[in-house]
């Protein structure tokens, strides 16, 4: 009862607070006209807008450095230094390299900045995972459930700053080869997903007709489907047919959602080919003689890769997504490799130790914020693309 | 008039197609599994005489086409089938399999669909009035402080996956200020603020998921208004900002909004299932990944089958609405 007090009296402090925060500054005699005139034009949302904004500063610094809540210091944290990154990695950008690309990199906004630093780093850790991994992924150690941040006096072990996982492996390890495998195979099916997508799609537009009609009512029906959903069906008969063959139930998981996904990019393949295809230069190509595969991959391709570049990133997303959220339900990747999304599973109930060890709590969410980062990183590159390509200003 | 009932009436025409289609592709779907409903009961030291009889029991030697219309005809009348897990063998010798009894689907599925059409309602609830307002300011302040970090915050929750939201919330709000319980384990006789209480936290997560793509879209939608030539027309009357967006820029926004809304209500039926499992609701997304590891066919089989329709028709309704809404359709020349 006292909480929904307290909530109503802030939010009737606030919405006073518009009020008085405006009538201030129009009492306020400042040096300029162009404030002066402001304040006096102001509109009640704005200056409510205002005494949010100061709430919230004033909230954020309470809970900072007053209340020094370790979850707010660490994601306030967190932030800086990734806008920092971003920052620094724009800054780097228009001073090195030549002049194209430092054009790109002055009109860049940050978030993108920080997106392509933060692709950059996962490719680099996903790559060279054997490099920077302390230990294999599979390394069974004699200590159980050692407690992260390398206190042997807290429980921890110098030796694994993450600590280990109930079956004893370094979850560091696992988290760096969690890269490699969950963002590689995610990229493998991205990778398949536009080559059957496109190829069928580009198809369906040079050909026309019955290919066409025939492609496209396939991908109504099976666009029909939530997409999670059909995936856990096919996934059920992958896992009948794969019996207890792990490595084939990751086979069939790819090629599955390679399929399913490949729908939508048929889907804009085909839009673009078709816009493609009434173009004089594909007629004259016609004409000449060329063979279908010369009209595909030399004509239709090369002037279709800027949007599907775009979508090249969304799906990224989508299947990375999928996958996580099929290895976190316990039927996408498999152990012993190591995967963001089996892992946040497995870590999950550390969550209730908050309020005694932090770190502890935070490592299921290391995990799922590992995939979270990417995605939201690949997001903010395409945003940024679509928005310089299309040229929105408003 | 005439013309917008027979758009209505094709577009609905399409959406049983669509249905039917579906249908028979899970039924194809299930039919590619090595083995059959009998060998699964029976298991490893089945004698082909028993298989025979379970067969022959449960119709399985006849054709496929046969199986696929007996199954649907099932469905429609409310009888999905006996469920594997369930399945016993008095369920199997007995009058019990079928519509309502022990082993049946129907029965199981029946209060776990109640529980999650409960979730997706408490969820839609918070974040149609939620979405809107956000998508309105948002619109109205375009290009502000308020737009971007708006901005930010909807792309980094629409990319990060359910389950970091859904771990998020529960370390804020159930974990470190004990608000809400973190297991939302619902009985049949609860009381109605109990039950609340036990679903906000996945409702919540859901919320965020769906909050942000409404938002951009309703943001999107009154934005691509705003260039029009009557609102330029109300802003040199001298019309206040926010009442050139709310009285003449909105109403006009409606149909795209409309479909947004019930397109994200279509989305919350893909989004329930990983909320479901995180916060043990039990509902029938829980109830599909479980079918799902022990291979309980039927189960999955009806539950995938509610999933489809249940996207399809929210899909068709979304439709059907922009038709309807269109006043170019509602009043031809």
């Amino acid at each position: 009862m006292t909480t929904v007090l307290t909530l109503l009296a802030w939010a009737i402090a606030l919405l006073l607070g518009g009020w008085v925060f405006r009538l201030a500054g129009q009492r306020i005699p400042w040096p300029r006209a162009s404030t002066r005139e402001y304040f006096r034009d102001m509109d009640y949302m704005v200056a409510f807008g205002f005494v949010l904004a100061i709430a919230a500063v004033y909230w954020a610094v309470i809970l900072y450095f007053v209340r020094e809540v370790t979850f707010f210091r660490w994601a306030l944290n967190a932030i800086v230094f990734f806008a920092a990154c971003g920052f620094l990695f724009r800054l780097v950008g228009r001073h090195v390299g030549h002049d194209a690309s430092r054009k790109i990199f002055r009109q860049m906004p940050i978030t993108a900045a920080f997106g392509i630093l933060t692709i950059f780093v996962y490719a680099t850790l996903a790559v060279f995972a054997d490099f920077f991994a302390p230990y294999g992924q599979a390394e069974i150690f004699e200590k159980i459930n050692v407690l992260p941040g390398g206190d042997p006096a807290l429980g921890g072990d110098p030796r694994f700053l993450l600590g280990t996982d109930q079956l004893g492996r370094d979850l560091l390890s696992r988290l760096i080869y969690g890269a490699q495998n969950t963002v590689g195979i995610a990229f493998v099916t991205t990778c398949l997903t536009f080559l059957i997508g496109a190829t069928v799609g580009f198809l369906a537009a040079a050909l026309g007709g019955w290919v066409d009609q025939v492609a496209s009512r396939i991908v109504d029906a099976l666009m029909a489907i939530p997409q999670l959903i059909f995936a856990l069906l096919l996934m059920t008969i992958a896992t009948a047919w794969a019996g207890s063959d792990k490595a084939l139930i990751m086979i069939y998981m790819v090629l599955i959602i390679a399929f399913l996904d490949s729908t939508r990019v048929y889907r804009l393949a085909r839009a673009v080919g078709l816009n493609i295809v009434v173009m004089d230069y594909i007629e004259a190509a016609k004409l000449r003689g060329e063979t279908l595969t010369y009209l595909i991959f030399r004509e239709i391709l090369p002037n279709a890769t800027a949007p599907l570049l775009a979508e090249f990133g969304l799906r990224f997303c989508f299947v990375f997504l999928t996958i996580a959220a099929l290895s976190f339900l316990g039927i996408g990747i498999q152990p012993p490799l190591a995967d963001w999304g089996t892992m946040v599973r497995d870590l999950s109930q550390f969550i209730n130790f908050a309020a005694f060890s932090p770190l502890t709590a935070a490592l299921p969410l290391m995990a799922a914020g590992a995939i979270a980062l990417l995605t939201v990183a690949v997001n903010f590159v395409v945003d940024w693309m679509l928005h310089k390509t299309s040229g929105l200003k408003e | 008039m005439h013309s917008v009932l027979f758009i209505v009436i094709r577009r609905l025409g399409l959406g049983v197609l669509t249905l039917f289609a579906v249908s028979v592709m899970i039924f194809l779907s299930v039919n590619m599994l090595p083995g059959d409903f009998a060998e699964a009961i029976l298991g490893q030291g089945a004698t082909p005489e028993a298989i025979a009889a379970i067969r022959e029991d449960l119709g399985l030697n006849k054709p496929a086409v046969t199986r696929y219309f007996d199954w649907l005809f099932g469905v429609l009348t409310g009888d999905f089938g006996t469920s594997f897990a369930q399945a016993n063998f008095s369920a199997f010798a007995g009058e019990a399999t079928g519509k309502g009894g022990i082993g049946s689907v129907a029965a199981q599925l029946e209060p776990r669909f109640m529980n999650t059409l409960f979730l997706a309602m408490v969820s839609a609830l918070i974040s149609v009035p939620l979405s809107l307002t956000l998508g309105i300011l948002a619109a109205l302040f375009r290009n502000s402080a308020y737009d971007r970090a708006v901005n930010i915050g909807t792309l980094s929750s629409i990319s990060s996956p359910e389950f970091f939201l859904a771990y998020v919330l529960i370390l804020f709000l159930a974990v470190l200020t004990p608000i809400f319980p973190s297991l939302s384990n619902i009985y049949a006789d609860m009381s109605m603020a109990d039950r609340l209480e036990r679903t906000m936290l996945p409702a919540l997560t859901l919320t965020l998921v769906v909050t942000a793509h409404m938002m951009r879209m309703t943001r999107a939608a009154i934005i691509n208004l705003l260039a029009s030539p009557y609102i330029e027309m109300a802003r040199l009357k001298g019309i206040s900002p926010f009442r050139v967006i709310v009285v003449h820029a909105l109403p006009n926004a409606l149909a795209p909004i409309i479909n947004v809304i019930a397109l994200n209500l279509a989305y919350l039926v893909t989004g329930v299932v990983v909320v479901e499992v995180v916060f043990v609701y039990p509902g029938i997304g829980q109830l599909f990944v479980d079918s799902v590891k022990i291979r309980d066919i039927p189960v999955v089989q009806a539950c995938c089958l509610i999933f489809a329709a249940a996207y399809i028709l929210l899909n068709l309704m979304a439709d059907v609405l922009s038709i309807i809404s269109n006043p170019r359709l509602r009043h031809p020349k």
